[in-house]
């Protein structure tokens, strides 16, 4: 068993965006420095795609607005990640730093997809949180557990998530949450910039490039490159996009094809087509490496924060 | 009917520019979309998940080398983030609309089946603006959509025929009018109100509220619609929040402490989905009615409100002063690259007397 020594480490960032179908709810008395009309928060990056979408860069959001905004429309989060055969080693770590930063101060249900229920740490969580699980086969290929994510959340999406909760995040178990995530990713549909292939070309992005494999994007065609470790939004629209991905992907199984990055292109498939409504910025997914790798590169460009490389 | 429906396949210009292998800062793109992880971290990350499954042999290592940050950006992306001289994004995410920060292609196709209702005022006298700002609509306004221009008028004989395109309509609502000018101001949200619960709510799925001593100059469209918008009082874009002219007395509805305050939006361009148009105008009508019991009346009338609305609401778009001009009160400024409705000229006291 190959346990890296890399892994993800889950950015929190405050980011907060009214969905556009709630209600809209009225903010008490705030005091904080103004909005400057020519100042731009961020100019070394883009914080905002052509379509208008909020890209999420630390410096371009007031979290205590949008904590307000949907403390008052008492939203609910659910959390979804799947814990199965090795990768049940992950689980602890994940839900113990998802207690410490992830939507403190919002109800927030984990909702835990395992073939071993029995294996499922015990933990403490505060008020308003809850560990659910939700017993799952397993397969024998990774890919293919990675690949059936789609079909589990999609059916759980229509069975039970709708009733319980507002808002879908669903992320990789071998990830540690290490700064705060909260309620500024919230938003109808959401996907993460793969901190990899951010600022390339998009004909060197990793799209399935088949033709005949139903994630085919061609090489003109492309915004960005979403890591499928983290996504969600509204459970309305979780729903239709594990739906559409999890039908794509069996089409590819009768025709005999597997893309490339498995749930990861039918992903990028779907978020070309149906655009987010927020983007998540590399800030929100890093790696985190003994060796520090990364900091052989060229650049000293890490505008990212260094907490994040920090061992905990 | 605010969530736009599923894109159609886009069709987007081919990449211009080279493929990869270009090193690092190339020029002035400089840190800009250049940072990203070597080939090695990517396939890390990789490898762990084939951790079982023995399917180490899949290294997917970036295009264009492993080690340095390279690939130069896709132009066509990249064009549509070039303000680096204004804040394009409040910081409760609302995107502020200047031009440059929006692809026209895209949001059309998602806001296809949208219909849109303009409403305008034209009372008394104010009839003689309505030729040019339908004319100028026209050219201008949502090109390409269905929409409705609500005109509501004291004088429905002299609502000047315009020709429109398909899928547009001139409605005529008449309305009383009223001796003062603040009065006639103030109760547009008043009808406006009314009017969206009678049909509006029925009719369009979008409001758009503007004033009609004005004219359409560039263009107009869906890039302006989410839930609720207002926008930048041309006047005040640079302003301090103290010396915004908001309500400063407590006594008012319409009151702001001088510590608190986004922006100055303008009374005279706001809208949104007809539900949360219903909402924000019901809210100041009612606010101006207690105000009206108590003997007073806001120093800016239903613009007092309306920001006092905004400002407890936050809008979920802000149109930049682009999308309100006076061109002879103002000099333009190098970063208003268009002016899209303007102030048309009028005589103040002629007309509203």
């Amino acid at each position: 068993m190959n346990i890296l020594s890399s892994q993800l480490c889950l950015r929190v960032v405050y980011v907060g965006y009214l969905n556009p179908r709630s209600q809209n709810v009225k903010l008490s008395r705030m005091v904080y420095r103004q909005p400057q009309v020519l100042t731009p928060s961020r100019k070394d990056v883009l914080i905002m795609t052509p379509w208008l979408a909020p890209i999420i860069w630390e410096g371009t959001f007031n979290m205590d607005i949008l904590n307000e905004q949907f403390r008052l429309q008492n939203a609910t989060i659910g959390l979804t990640v799947f814990s199965v055969k090795a990768y049940m080693i992950f689980l602890k770590q994940f839900l113990k730093s998802a207690e410490m930063y992830f939507m403190v101060g919002h109800r927030v249900n984990y909702y835990v997809f395992t073939d071993k229920p029995e294996y499922v740490p015990h933990l403490n969580v505060r008020n308003g949180r809850q560990i659910i699980i939700l017993k799952i086969q397993s397969y024998a290929r990774w890919q293919d557990i990675s690949m059936h994510r789609m079909e589990m959340l999609s059916t759980f999406s229509r069975q039970r998530f709708q009733r319980e909760v507002d808002y879908l995040v669903c992320a990789d178990v071998d990830m540690r949450l290490s700064d705060h995530v909260g309620v500024e990713v919230l938003s109808s549909l959401f996907g993460t910039l793969h901190l990899g292939y951010y600022g390339l070309n998009r004909a060197d992005f990793p799209y399935e490039r088949r033709p005949q494999s139903q994630a085919h994007i061609p090489e003109d065609e492309g915004d960005f490159y979403y890591i499928g470790a983290l996504f969600g939004g509204s459970v309305s629209e979780v729903s239709r996009l594990t739906e559409a991905c999890h039908r794509a992907i069996m089409v590819d199984q009768a025709n005999h094809i597997e893309a490339i990055w498995h749930d990861e292109s039918h992903l990028n498939k779907y978020f070309l087509y149906h655009k987010p409504s927020k983007v998540l910025s590399p800030e929100y997914l890093w790696y985190q490496q003994q060796m520090s790798y990364v900091k052989d590169q060229n650049s000293t460009n890490f505008y990212m924060h260094n907490d994040v490389f920090s061992e905990s | 009917m605010c969530l736009p429906p599923p894109l159609p396949h886009p069709s987007t210009p081919p990449k211009a520019g080279s493929q990869g292998g270009k090193s690092k800062g190339s020029g002035k793109e400089g840190k800009e979309g250049q940072r990203r992880t070597g080939g090695g971290a990517s396939a890390l990350w990789k490898t762990g998940r084939c951790g079982w499954g023995g399917h180490g042999g899949q290294r997917r290592l970036p295009v264009g080398g492993g080690r340095g940050v390279g690939g130069e950006v896709d132009p066509a992306r990249h064009s549509m983030s070039t303000r680096a001289d204004v804040l394009v994004m409040t910081p409760w995410f609302a995107p502020i609309i200047w031009d440059g920060v929006f692809d026209s292609a895209i949001l059309d196709a998602q806001f296809e089946s949208t219909t849109i209702g303009l409403t305008v005022f034209a009372i008394k006298k104010y009839v003689v603006f309505l030729e040019l700002f339908l004319q100028t609509a026209e050219k201008h306004f949502m090109v390409g959509h269905r929409v409705t221009y609500y005109v509501f008028t004291d004088r429905p004989a002299n609502v000047p025929s315009v020709p429109l395109a398909e899928g547009r309509q001139v409605v005529v609502l008449e309305v009383r009018n009223y001796a003062r000018w603040q009065d006639v101001s103030m109760h547009r949200m008043k009808t406006i109100s009314n009017f969206s619960q009678e049909r509006f709510l029925r009719e369009v799925d979008y409001l758009v509220c503007v004033d009609v001593d004005m004219k359409f100059s560039d263009h107009v469209g869906v890039e302006i619609l989410s839930p609720f918008f207002g926008t930048l009082h041309p006047g005040f874009y640079r302003a301090a929040r103290n010396d915004f002219t908001y309500e400063r007395r407590p006594r008012s509805q319409a009151y702001i402490p001088r510590d608190e305050g986004d922006f100055y939006y303008a009374g005279g361009f706001f809208g949104g989905s007809v539900v949360e148009v219903l909402q924000l105008t019901t809210a100041c009508h009612q606010a101006m009615v207690v105000n009206q019991a108590n003997g007073i009346e806001a120093v800016w009338h239903d613009e007092s409100h309306l920001n006092r609305y905004l400002l407890y609401h936050k809008p979920t778009k802000v149109l930049s002063p682009e999308y309100l001009w006076d061109e002879r009160m103002l000099q333009r400024p190098p970063f208003l690259r268009r002016l899209r409705y303007v102030a048309v000229p009028k005589n103040h006291a002629e007309i509203r007397h």
